[in-house]
């Protein structure tokens, strides 16, 4: 099968054809097959995204499955997976079937909401593939606009204010990565990923409007892919829309931010910035350092005052992408391996607290904190499996959510001591708030007249949990599932980042002799 | 004059004798009771021009000593013009039958402005693009008052006339000059005469004023301002008409004399042409936020898509022209499927043209929502619709001629526009569920219209439907 990546980017887009042209709209009763429907795509697609594990060669650090055909003006259709992007694949077509499942309930305009979840996981698995500049802004892009529909009309009570935040947000910062792709194709004649990767941007230091720009060319795209990038991640000071888009979004459309979406930003550092503009990244990674540990630290203080629980999830996903930029912006082996790894695990975690806030956001229809209290009396099952996700979020060892903390904290221990210091006390805080969270949430005494009758968890909940409880304690107790597919990519992209920095010193070296 | 000139420009000769002949029949026959027929026969004419220009003709041929040239570019154009005015007929039979508008004299009129277009994108002499020019403008104003019991309908027409005639002043001023110092109206003597980096004053200064001629008919800022009452007041038929085809037109005018007389002088025009697109990306896209009538945002979103096109123009290459030729063959599509919304756009059997009226559309009518919705992200210029792809060509082509300060203020604007093509599908698809919205159904030749504009978006990214090489080709043949 020469076209596999193809065809588990495209199964799902099939899926919502069939489901736009031959479900009728009119009849609720025919909701119900649309869900099943959506529910057999994605997991039609997993089990099809597994032939690309089996067949994964992790010791090749090029791109495997490799497709290729001529596009529009000298585009490509380009598309393949190396070892950097072959997990975020696996990731998404894991996460698919479990928000469906999680979405079962939902009983308006069931077929449009089921169309716009089957769009995106194509165009986020497109992000994850395509190996042309153009082809991966398309994908990039048009997954904003199944998300605008889907926090729009699904979403809370504010969902417009955050809707319209969250597209122009995001659309604002993605422009000015396609003028600096524009710059890119006129620079190197091609847009395909895998020749710009040996393509050397210019880095001799020039002056714009009487500025310096140290790192010339490379620091100009570099800063354009930040803008983008640093807002899907999101970066602090630019993380303002993803508290508003959680809060606002239906609990499906958090767990794909969350676990999705927010990973692409890495992606695109690990995929572009790093490897592309190694002299641009190494003139501004201790500015990225700084603002990660800022991020680190000052969300996690925000998340401890938050009376919203979605809210105070979504800062601590902010902080906790604040590791993985600080792992990348490391570029050593540990870092990148550990940035990788903490948005694996992030993503099944963060996924995972957002369905707990479902479970129990379906039962009462608040989210906030104060409406809660001992829940564990009536709901043991419920208080387990949270305790265990909001022990992964602390980073507890035994649980993935510790290994990726402990890798990206030691990468940048070696490069600036006085980051990791800082960054090493927003550990501490993470477990203030989320274990104050727990306890306010699930332990203590039932005594609000509301919660008497609340009911545990069904059997539908359950089974949406299993996968994800056995993902993040088997990625705890044996991190190699990860990094032993990760690991040659990686090793290959910091011997080549490290070459490439020496030239660069060497030539400024022979410029000023 | 011989013959062979004769044979290049037979589709204008064509056009003109059709609708003379027409105009006599319908006069001493039923008038207005054959108009029906008379636009389904129009368009049926134009789409069998345009294939006629597709199909014959190779190379660049001049006739008439030089007056008009028959090349690529010409013939790409004329069949945009041609196509997008059949459609647009097509449209607005329905809509003008049941509000009594439906003259007679309506597609004759619109026949003979696309015989005036024609013209216009074939000049290559200064008196042959004005006589096209006025043909196509004295057609326009005639329709944009078509509705003549309206106060509104005959404002936009007077204001057109009166804003129009100033334009052309300015224009054959700007004709006068560059004749006396460059002593020719034909545009290969003019080029001569403009030599690089020695174009003489007296021709710089005509250079400027034919620009804000023209810059008057594509309606880029600052000289826009007719454009969003001739929009709001002119029927909503005509109002498509006046998006579309004359659009092309002057675009492709614009293209022809820049490059066809003044190719030499490249550095002269570039820098206003880039500020004319600068001002219309802007303008375009922050006044079009507080609009509430549909019409007149489309008005304003008009003006910043003609920034855009500009901005391929001000890049001066052939892959600025290219971008420019597909940036205005995707926003024609885009123009006419929207249009064709609008005109669905009905309470109660009357138009309405608020966009509040569209609440909750997408529940009673899915389908041409979802069609509009699709329409809407590719005017914003977000990907994978085709838009986006009209939004590349003309950034690289700004960017390689070295504009990168216009090709960022370009997806800048491009955000703050997004805004209020948000704003519509936020009605269409968020609104509130109480109230009730607008009529459902409506012609179903509109929601074709709809529907095959929304697919060729999404589809066209395939491959374009080959427009690009075509305007590639175009594009060589008009810049050497």
């Amino acid at each position: 099968m020469d076209n596999l990546l193809s065809m588990v980017t495209f199964i799902p887009a099939l899926a919502a054809l069939i489901i736009a042209v031959f479900v009728p709209s009119a009849d609720e009763s025919y909701n119900r097959n649309s869900k099943i429907l959506a529910l057999v795509a994605t997991s039609v697609t997993f089990l099809v995204s597994l032939f690309i594990l089996a067949q994964f060669d992790a010791s090749d650090t090029g791109f495997q499955f490799v497709e290729e055909h001529d596009w529009l003006l000298g585009l490509q259709y380009k598309m393949g997976v190396d070892g950097i992007s072959v997990l975020f694949v696996m990731l998404t077509t894991f996460m698919m079937p479990l928000v469906i499942a999680a979405s079962w309930n939902v009983e308006t305009r069931v077929k449009e909401y089921m169309i716009a979840f089957l769009l995106l996981e194509t165009l986020m698995l497109g992000v994850f593939m395509a190996l042309d500049l153009v082809l991966f802004y398309l994908f990039f892009e048009a997954g904003l606009i199944p998300m605008f529909l889907i926090i729009g009309i699904w979403g809370g009570a504010n969902r417009i204010y955050a809707s319209f935040k969250f597209f122009l947000y995001t659309f604002l910062g993605s422009v000015l990565m396609l003028v600096a792709m524009v710059g890119m194709f006129a620079d190197a004649g091609t847009t395909d990923i895998e020749v710009l990767l040996n393509h050397e941007f210019a880095f001799e230091t020039f002056s714009v409007l009487g500025i310096q720009v140290i790192g010339g060319l490379q620091t100009l795209l570099f800063l354009a892919f930040f803008a983008s990038f640093a807002v899907k991640m999101p970066m602090w000071p630019v993380h303002t829309w993803l508290p508003d888009a959680h809060v606002q979004a239906p609990t499906a459309g958090s767990v794909v931010l969350a676990a999705i979406l927010l990973k692409m930003g890495g992606y695109g550092f690990l995929r572009f910035s790093l490897p592309m503009f190694p002299v641009g990244s190494e003139v501004l990674a201790p500015l990225v350092l700084w603002m990660s540990a800022i991020a680190i630290v000052y969300t996690s203080l925000v998340a401890l005052v938050q009376e919203d629980m979605k809210k105070l999830i979504a800062y601590s996903s902010v902080a906790h992408m604040g590791f993985v930029t600080m792992g990348i912006f490391a570029a050593n082996q540990q870092g990148l391996d550990g940035a990788i790894f903490q948005m694996i695990s992030h993503g099944f975690i963060s996924g995972a607290l957002f369905l707990c806030v479902g479970v129990i956001y379906d039962r009462m229809h608040t989210r906030d904190i104060e409406a809660y209290g001992g829940l564990v009396n009536r709901m043991p099952a419920y208080a387990l499996i949270f305790m265990l996700f909001t022990m992964a979020n602390v980073g507890l060892p035994g649980t993935s959510g510790f290994v990726g903390e402990f890798l990206t904290l030691m990468a940048v221990f070696q490069v600036n001591t006085w980051v990791a210091v800082v960054a090493t006390t927003g550990v501490i805080f993470s477990a203030a708030y989320a274990l104050w969270l727990y306890r306010r949430v699930v332990m203590g005494d039932l005594i609000k007249e509301s919660l008497r009758s609340i009911t545990d968890m069904t059997p539908r909940e359950r089974w949406i949990f299993a996968p994800l409880v056995v993902m993040t304690l088997l990625l705890g107790v044996y991190p190699g599932l990860v990094l032993d597919i990760t690991g040659p990519a990686v090793a290959n992209l910091v011997s080549n980042y490290d070459t490439a920095l020496a030239a660069a010193e060497a030539a400024s070296q022979l410029a000023s002799n | 004059m011989t013959s062979a000139d004769l044979t290049l420009v037979l589709p204008e000769i064509l056009l003109s004798v059709y609708a003379m002949v027409m105009l006599l029949v319908a006069v001493y026959t039923s008038k207005d009771g054959m108009a029906s027929t008379l636009v389904w026969m129009t368009a049926g004419v134009m789409i069998a021009l345009a294939a006629y220009i597709g199909i014959n003709g190779e190379g660049a041929q001049s006739a008439f000593n030089g007056m008009l040239m028959i090349d690529g570019f010409a013939r790409f154009a004329k069949v945009t013009i041609l196509l997008s005015a059949a459609a647009v007929l097509v449209m607005s039979e329905g809509y003008m039958k049941s509000r009594d508008l439906l003259r007679f004299e309506y597609p004759l009129l619109v026949a003979l402005s696309a015989v005036g277009m024609m013209v216009m994108v074939s000049a290559n002499d200064l008196m042959a693009l004005y006589m096209g020019l006025e043909l196509q403008s004295l057609a326009l104003y005639v329709v944009a008052s078509l509705r003549r019991e309206s106060v509104k309908s005959t404002e936009a027409g007077l204001k057109y006339f009166v804003l129009g005639a100033l334009s052309s002043g300015l224009l054959l001023y700007g004709a006068s000059l560059v004749y006396g110092y460059a002593g020719t109206t034909l545009f290969s003597g003019i080029i001569q005469t403009a030599q690089a980096g020695e174009v003489s004053l007296g021709l710089l200064f005509g250079l400027v004023f034919l620009i804000a001629g023209m810059a008057f008919k594509v309606s880029a800022v600052p000289f826009h301002m007719w454009t969003p009452d001739v929009y709001e007041g002119s029927p909503t038929p005509v109002t498509a008409f006046f998006a579309t085809a004359p659009k092309v037109a002057a675009m492709a005018l614009f293209a022809r004399v820049l490059h066809d007389a003044f190719g030499n002088a490249v550095s002269d025009w570039s820098q206003i042409v880039a500020l004319l697109s600068v001002l219309s990306m802007f303008l375009g896209a922050v006044a079009a936020i507080g609009q509430t009538n549909i019409k007149r945002l489309m008005a304003f979103s008009s003006i910043a898509h003609m920034g855009y096109a500009l901005m391929g123009l001000a890049a001066g290459t052939v892959l600025g022209v290219q971008a420019m030729l597909i940036y205005m063959a995707i926003y024609v599509t885009m123009n006419v499927g929207t249009f064709a919304f609008i005109l669905l756009m009905q309470k109660d059997g009357q138009p309405v043209t608020e966009i509040s009226s569209l609440n909750m559309y997408a529940k009673r009518e899915p389908g041409k929502a979802l069609a509009m919705l699709v329409l809407l992200f590719s005017l914003a210029g977000v990907p994978p619709m085709l838009g986006f792809f009209g939004k590349f060509y003309v950034l690289r082509a700004a960017y390689e001629a070295g504009l990168a300060w216009l090709a960022i203020a370009g997806v800048v604007a491009s955000v703050i526009g997004a805004f209020y093509y948000l704003r519509i599908v936020f009605f269409m698809y968020f609104g509130d569920d109480s109230e009730d919205g607008l009529d459902k159904g409506g012609a179903p030749i509109l929601s074709g219209l709809l529907l095959a504009s929304a697919a060729i978006m999404v589809l066209g990214i395939v491959n374009m439907f080959g427009v690009e090489t075509a305007a590639a080709t175009a594009a060589a043949t008009l810049v050497n």
